[in-house]
Formats: structure tokens, sequence, C-alpha cells
């Protein structure tokens, strides 16, 4: 744990944490190791000394989770547009045209039909790259849609989320993604749907006030952020010391709000066997 | 009328308003000396009755006039200072300390209110009311936030910013509802929910998010009216509703403008609030034209702080007419509009190719 205070070549300044490493050698934030990265990718962007859970994209999620080849992306047509003509110190559709050019995708969310380990499932992955992973009309509007194609075609439904919250740009529009996503929820429980929701680092506000915690089941990456408000707004808003491990997944899961802790090896297996014992 | 707060953009007018109150009280004195009688015999003391009854006793005609010009001019003030209210200005009104809260409200529409308390699972939270009342013709169950008129009733409803109980206790009462056909009403008015250590341990994302999951499916016609603040989340976990209105001077939006300032502007102070509030389109007609509400109920000239019978008479009255129309519906049709009210909100493109 401890940290050299010269310089030396064998420095490597710690990745910022909502990056995806890059270089061939990372310092792991967690217990401050120097690892390989390619160890650490091959073993499922878990640091293998200390079990740190690294972020990872919505492809790289997918990836992890389908059989190989198994997956068909859907409703990946929708694009963004900027109703409001928001501005902050940035016009809205900047900032949208940026984080496209960087991660590729139109917004924040990725969806479609794949196997685990066999089993025919319907998923969607936040992307915590594209804009914190926020929730607007685009992100909304693919939630729904999954949703609702697992209702039509009575498939088990896996939501992985990570985000930021409701997306600022799109005010009253994303706060109202959060009624839609619900309200397809519920449809999709009328008709004995099965959904299992996956909570990783981070997930707060608007998402998880939304469909991310009305999950069948609740499963959650080990040491994710998990809230409704975001630790800073809490510490501000009550004056006190935050304690320690304080909304986190093993925190929630003291607290009674979520099912189970899994780590990432395991995730695969256990969506797998959540999938069998609801009979699907 | 004696309100210490003042907005800086009413202050002409509520200049004018204290001059009018003085000008009544004039010649309420005035007609008082009038009817008077006057002394029988001559006084034994005239230099005391001089002192008695002035020289310059005010003519009433003349009074009269004065008053008219003055409450043409506060109407003429008013109307400036409230017709294209700034968003920031709407957002200071929202929140004006003499604004009428949700108990206002209910006391205005019934006479017998059943006030029912507590989730049943962890205890009675204050910041949200929830009972069964008439209003109009309509047996209704009723859902408020309150934020409190004393400094001990802020405290106890965490001015206005529910804990998962609140919210908890909300849907309970909904179920209730439902049970017997009772259809719901509900007056939003909340900063946001409440962000604390016992709000996240008792989990207030989840008790928003089943609100959401269980209001859009509740088998009675729900309506709902954004009376202030229509804070985020906060809002909205009880506000999945056939019909959504504004008044005319409340906000509705996902995040507060300081907070939104706080974020996306690095700080939040008297300019970027304001920047942020334009952004954010939280007024009615912004709310109403992007989809969100399907009314603005007017506010009485001057806003709801002025009158607070007029504005409960104008809501009661929008709320009368939405159950009438409503009720005409079946369960299976309310649900299915519900959910289709909300499925179509949202803006986006389908781009051509892939």
């Amino acid at each position: 744990m401890t940290r050299t205070q010269s310089r030396s070549w064998t420095d490597v300044r710690p990745a910022r944490r909502a990056e995806i490493p890059e270089g061939l050698w990372l310092r792991c934030p967690e217990c401050a190791q120097m690892i390989y990265r390619r160890q650490m990718e091959a073993n499922l962007h878990v640091c293998p000394e200390c079990g740190h859970h690294y972020r990872i994209s919505a492809e790289e999620r997918v990836r992890q989770l389908a059989d190989p080849g198994s997956f068909t992306r859907m409703f990946d047509t929708i694009e963004p547009t900027d109703p409001l003509k928001f501005r902050d110190l940035k016009p809205y559709p900047d900032r949208l045209r940026a984080e496209q050019l960087k991660t590729g995708q139109r917004d924040a969310v990725l969806a479609g039909e794949l196997f685990i380990k066999g089993r025919q499932s319907v998923v969607c992955c936040l992307d915590l790259t594209f804009m914190m992973g926020s929730m607007g009309s685009v992100v909304g509007e693919t939630i729904t849609r999954t949703i609702e194609h697992a209702t039509d075609r009575r498939l088990p439904l896996v939501i992985v989320s990570c985000s930021g919250g409701a997306r600022m740009q799109e005010s009253g529009l994303s706060l109202m993604q959060m009624a839609k996503t619900s309200a397809a929820l519920a449809r999709y429980d009328d008709h004995g749907g099965l959904f299992i929701s996956v909570l990783t680092d981070p997930t707060t506000g608007g998402v998880t006030a939304s469909f991310a915690m009305l999950g069948d089941v609740i499963l959650a990456e080990p040491a994710a952020l998990i809230g409704f408000a975001g630790p800073r707004v809490i510490q501000q808003t009550i004056r006190q010391e935050l304690p320690p491990g304080f909304q986190r997944s093993e925190f929630l899961l003291a607290k009674g709000l979520v099912d189970r802790v899994v780590a990432r090896a395991q995730l695969r297996n256990e969506l797998a066997r959540l999938i069998d014992y609801a009979g699907f | 009328m004696a309100s210490f707060y003042t907005l800086d953009f009413e202050k002409p007018a509520t200049e004018v308003e204290r001059r009018l109150a003085e000008a009544r009280r004039r010649l309420a004195d005035a007609e008082a000396n009038r009817l008077r009688p006057p002394p029988s015999a001559p006084s034994p003391f005239p230099a005391l009755d001089e002192a008695e009854a002035p020289v310059d006793t005010p003519d009433p005609g003349l009074l009269r006039t004065e008053i008219d010009e003055l409450a043409a001019e506060r109407r003429r003030l008013l109307e400036a200072a409230y017709t294209n209210l700034s968003p920031w200005n709407t957002v200071r009104v929202a929140r004006h300390p003499e604004r009428p809260h949700s108990r206002e409200y209910i006391d205005a529409f019934c006479r017998d209110f059943c006030e029912l308390h507590g989730d049943r699972r962890y205890g009675d939270d204050p910041a949200i009311i929830t009972g069964f009342g008439r209003i109009g013709p309509h047996k209704c169950l009723i859902v408020g936030h309150q934020k409190g008129r004393n400094t001990q009733e802020k405290l106890a409803c965490h001015f206005g910013c529910a804990h998962p109980e609140g919210y908890r206790k909300a849907l309970a009462k909904m179920k209730l509802a439902e049970k017997y056909g009772v259809p719901v009403v509900t007056l939003v008015d909340t900063p946001g929910a409440y962000p604390g250590l016992g709000a996240e341990e008792r989990g207030q994302a989840e008790a928003i998010a089943v609100n959401l999951r269980e209001m859009s499916r509740l088998r009675v016609p729900i309506v709902s009216i954004v009376i202030g603040e229509g804070g985020s989340g906060g809002a909205l976990g009880i506000a999945v509703a056939d019909r959504v209105a504004m008044l005319q001077h409340a906000w509705y939006s996902v995040i507060s403008p300081e907070g939104c300032a706080a974020i996306l502007w690095k700080q939040a102070n008297e300019s970027t609030n304001r920047a942020a509030a334009d952004a954010l389109r939280l007024t009615a007609a912004d709310n109403l034209r992007l989809g969100i509400i399907d009314d603005i109920i007017d506010e009485p000239l001057g806003g709801a702080h002025r009158d607070k019978t007029g504005a409960a008479q104008r809501v009661e009255r929008w709320i009368v007419d939405q159950l009438q129309d409503l009720k005409t519906m079946d369960a299976d049709t309310i649900v299915r509009k519900r959910y289709d009210r909300f499925r179509k909100i949202g803006a986006f493109r389908e781009a051509e190719g892939v």
C-alpha cells in the first residue's frame, strides 16, 4: 500500500476511475499494486490482486455476458436531439457530438437479444463512457422498447445499470423516462416476466429511483456505489462525515435493498441459474 | 398582506398595496366618524371637541376615488410584474413563504378531511399528507407534499422533502383507494426527496421507483397538480397521473436550478441559478409545450400567495372537471390511457441507416 514519493520510470499514474485504463501497466486505484493491463482484462476487468471491479463499457459487458456470437443488437437507430435548446457552459448538441465521436455510439445504451449459457434473454446495458450513462429520451425509449420486446416475446430481461442519473440537458423529458420505463416494467410484471436488475458502479439518481430498483431479483457488483442522492449532496445536507462503506453494495445488502452481491466472474452463472429457477 | 417577504420585482406593487390598505383604513375611519351622532348640546369644553373632531376630516368621496385609482395602479403593476415572469423569478414565486401549501388547499376543498397516517412499516412522514376527503361532489383520496408553515413544522417536514416512509405511506393509501374505487388527487410541492443517511438506508430510490410502477397500473383515476415546486423524482413519486396540471407560477423539472448550476456551471450563485432556471425549461408553459403536463391552472393576479381562496377555487374547479370526465371511463381504459400518456413522452430521432 506504499506509494513512492519520488517519481521513477516505474511510476505510472493511477487511472481515473471513470475511464477505461490505457497503457500497458496500470496502478490499481484500490490496492495501488502495479498490474499488467492484459492480465486485468483477461480477468474480466477485475484487479487480479485485490478484486477491484473496474468500470467497463456496455460493449464489454455484453461480451462478458453473451454466449460467443449470440448477441443481436436492437433498437440502435434511435438518436438524441436537443428538444430544449439546452445550453450550459457548452451547448448540448456539441456535448452529444463530442461524446458520439469519443465512443462511436449514438447514446448511453446498448440493447439486444442474447443467449446466457444457452438461455435466450433480452439485455440492456447502460454505458458510463457516454455522458456518465445518464438517462435522457434515447435511453428511456430504448429501455422501454427492450422491456416491451421482452414482454411480447416472453423472454427474461436483464438490465445492467451504471449511471449518474437522469440527464439534465433534457430536463422534464428525462424525468418522464423514469415513469415510462417503470410503467413498462409494470406491464412486464403483469405478464409474469422475470426482470433481473444488475447494479454496477455507480448507479445513482433517477436510474436507481426507477427501473434499476424494480428488479424481481436485484444483483449488485461488489463495492459498487448505489444510491438515490450522491454522497456529496448528502454530505452537504447533513453536514457530517458519511460512515465508511455507505451506499456501497455490501451496505445495501445489509439494509435489505439488494438480493445478492455477485462478483463479475460469477455473474453469468448467477443469471443462468436465476433464469432456470424462474422456469424460463 | 402583512408579509415581510417581498420579491424585488414586485416591490412597486407591494408599495401601492401598502398605500391602498392605508387609504381603505382611512375611509373606514371617516365613515365611522360620519356615523357618530353630533353632540346634542354645546360642549362646555370647546377646545377639547376641536381636538376630537379634526378639521381635515377626509371626504369619503375623495378617498373612494383615491382607492379606485390605487387599485387600478396595483392591478397594472401586478400585471406588469407577473406577465412574462422569468423562469428564475417563477421559482422564487413558487417558493414564496406565503404561498398556499397542500394543507391549506385541503382545508379549502373539504370540510370533512379524514387524515390517515403512517406507512405501517417504519413511521409517519409529515412531509406527505394522505387522507380521504370530498372535493365538490367527488369522494377522493388526497395525497400532498407538506412543507410546514412555522419553524417547528418546517423542521418536522424537512421543508417538504419526504423520506421513503412518506412515499410508502402515499402508496399504501392509494392502494386503499383503489380497493374502494375512490379516485386519487395528488398535490405536488417539494424541492426534491430528502437526501440523507436514513433516507438512503431505508431505500429512498426503491420507494420512489415502486410508486412509479404501482401508480402506472392503479385501477382508479389519478389527477395531479404541481402547486408549487415540482423537484425531480421526489415530485414524480406521487405524480404518475391520468391528468397533470401545474399552477401558473409553479415549476417542474428534473433538478432544482441550484443543483443544476452546481453541477453544470460548477457553482451555484445568483447568475448561474438564473441561467440554469432558463435552460431547464421548468415553467408551466414550457412543460405544457413539451407534453409533460396537460393543463395550466391560472393563478389569481399577483400569484396564489395574494389570494389563497381564489387559488383554491381554481384548483378545485379543475379537479372536479377532470374527475367528472375520468369517471366515465372503465378501469382498463384508464390504465391503458395512462400508459400511453407516459409512453409517448420523449424527444429523439430515428436514424436512417445503421
